[in-house]
């Protein structure tokens, strides 16, 4: 086990965990066991993709994301929104009503962190021509994906763009606007409102830095539902902001899918869903395909729009955020107050937009050096025979792959199989008994007499 | 450790099944990334001339703490200038297997390239043999 600890936004309530077998299942890097009637999670494999926070029918997954009060701890408290935000509600409630409405409940500055693709962009064309001969680069937007390809695909750790987010430049610029006016930094409170666990996690424990610029982190479920009982228990617009700049179609688009490949240049691709991004990146990882300049690769179907943190239907959003980009462009604000503010920050960005270097951590290891994991290899394809292919999950793991892994990493034993159980009952090497305390080990209480 | 896998001839949409098992293989094994990434593409390039012009075959992978020795025995047409097939750029492919992305007559060098050693034993008419070994520490 990795002894390095790392942050995970995703946690698993025992209370309410009733021990079935769903986050198991879905879980893509086999990061989950059921044991003693409960989901485990092991830290060092997971990638706070959320996929088990979606199928748990319980809601015994939930995200961990900081307290809403804790903004007034400062007096400057700065929103920091993704655009996929406006994109949760309905066409007929405005995006100057849901800022209006965050500046209600308690922050006094609103920012759309996309504002900040533009400086992004010019920084991403710099880094292409400083790595020339690296192919496909891949964007480190989405930190599901980082995380994924440290644990899964160290090799291609070398083809990630080592650039700061979107929202990691905000923080950086926000931070400095206000400190420039003569504001302490004590005083400046940076939270941003989050669609994904990942983010979350990517803040609290940052893959290529110390530490995040960011305060703190807050729910877009959460954010979401108290604008919208706002809006709908006054009924009326507010207008506690001023008609602010709109984002330009570019800045609008970026957290959907193909928001990112359209804005490369050379031949790129976009690639949403975990799965579908670990099959690519199989194939990348062979040169099965080459010749691709750039990779926007996304944890989440319809990416941020199908954020595990999102209320909103994402094909819905996803047409929303479609219809605001198209209005935009036909508005042509480019030339917007803020972006002109943002120029003026430009050169300081673009000096702080590097991110060191990103380390790959292999969870697929089975040991350190080669003799003992050829070892446990062997073993692992013998017992492998034995097993039933059926991956009924029954043993608490995903597989029986999963399992036979488990076993000679001394996580679990062969006899955790319901199958080997079954057979060494008709030998009579087990008795009923034993391996009803077996299962009880893995299920709990459910192997409890009624 | 011992792997074998079959490969089909024409089967091009499972071209590379074998290099993904090995790689996951190799992974486990903690061999570092640059050596696995050797392996795999070599690998792959391999079968894919094993599915393009052989009559189909079969893959032997021996793996030990030292070395990866991978054998890709074919029945087939056989190679009958192996120097020139080692020449980048020289390929036989037809022009419907180029149009897949295939056959650009880079195969045999790419794989020698990656390799740490490389045999290719070929009989016209009959079949070929290549192997390809790579160390591992």
């Amino acid at each position: 086990m990795d002894k390095q600890y790392f942050h995970h936004a995703l946690k698993i309530s025992e209370p309410n965990c009733i021990g079935c077998t769903h986050c198991i299942k879905v879980c893509p890097t086999e990061a989950i066991r059921v044991k003693n009637g409960k989901a485990q999670l092991f830290e060092n494999r997971c990638v706070d993709c959320g996929e088990c926070f979606r199928v748990c029918p319980v809601n015994a997954i939930y995200v961990d994301h900081d307290d809403f009060n804790q903004i007034f701890n400062y007096q400057y408290r700065i929103a920091l929104v993704p655009g996929v935000l406006i994109g949760q509600f309905p066409e007929n409630i405005s995006t100057q009503q849901i800022y209006s409405v965050l500046i209600e409940i308690g922050f006094t500055h609103v920012f759309e962190i996309e504002h900040t693709v533009d400086i992004l962009l010019e920084a991403k064309e710099d880094f292409k021509k400083k790595n020339p001969v690296t192919k496909p680069l891949i964007s480190t937007f989405c930190p599901a994906v980082v995380r994924l390809i440290q644990v899964k695909f160290p090799a291609l750790v070398e083809n990630l763009i080592l650039l700061k987010s979107p929202l990691d430049i905000a923080a950086l610029y926000y931070k400095k606007l206000l400190t420039q006016q003569g504001i302490p930094e004590s005083e400046i409170g940076l939270f941003y409102i989050t669609p994904c666990a990942a983010k979350i996690a990517a803040v609290k424990s940052p893959v290529g830095e110390d530490k995040s610029a960011i305060t703190g982190v807050i729910n877009l479920d959460f954010i979401y539902n108290k604008i919208y009982k706002s809006i709908k228990q006054t009924g009326k617009e507010y207008c506690a902001v001023p008609q602010k700049d709109e984002l330009d179609s570019k800045g609008i688009l970026w957290s959907l899918t193909n928001g990112e490949k359209n804005t490369s240049s050379g031949r790129a691709l976009a690639i949403d869903e975990i799965h579908n991004v670990i099959d690519f990146l199989e194939k990348i990882e062979s040169e099965e395909i080459s010749d691709i300049d750039f990779l926007e690769l996304r944890a989440c179907d319809e990416s941020c729009a199908g954020g595990v943190l999102t209320s909103g239907n994402r094909f819905l959003t996803v047409e929303r955020m479609k219809k605001r980009a198209l209005f935009s462009d036909e508005s042509q604000n480019t030339d917007t107050c803020i972006s002109k503010e943002l120029q003026k920050y430009k050169d300081y960005l673009i000096d702080n937009m590097n991110v060191s270097k990103i380390m790959p951590r292999s969870m697929l290891k089975l040991d350190e050096d080669m003799s003992e994991p050829i070892k446990k290899m062997g073993k692992m394809r013998e017992i492998m025979d034995y097993l039933p292919k059926t991956d009924c999950g029954m043993c608490g793991a995903s597989t029986c792959q999963t399992l036979a892994e488990d076993i000679v990493m001394k996580r679990a034993d062969i006899t955790d199989c319901v199958f080997i159980q079954r057979i060494m009952e008709q030998k009579g090497s087990m008795s009923l008994n034993e391996a009803v305390a077996k299962m009880k080990r893995i299920w709990g209480d459910k192997f409890n007499t009624k | 450790m011992h792997f074998e896998y079959n490969v089909k001839s024409g089967d091009f949409s499972n071209a590379g099944s074998a290099s993904s098992q090995i790689k996951k293989v190799l992974k486990q094994l903690n061999v570092d990334s640059v050596t696995i990434k050797r392996i795999v593409v070599a690998l792959y390039e391999a079968e894919v001339n094993v599915v393009a012009h052989s009559f189909g075959g079969t893959i032997f992978a021996d793996v030990t703490a030292e070395e990866i020795i991978l054998v890709l025995k074919d029945t087939g047409p056989g190679i009958p200038d192996i120097t020139k097939a080692m020449q980048e750029g020289f390929s036989t492919a037809s022009p419907q297997v180029r149009e897949m992305g295939f056959g650009a007559g880079m195969g045999l060098p790419n794989i020698k390239k990656n390799a740490d050693k490389l045999e290719i034993r070929s009989e016209v008419g009959v079949g070929t043999e290549v192997k390809i070994m790579v160390k591992l520490s």
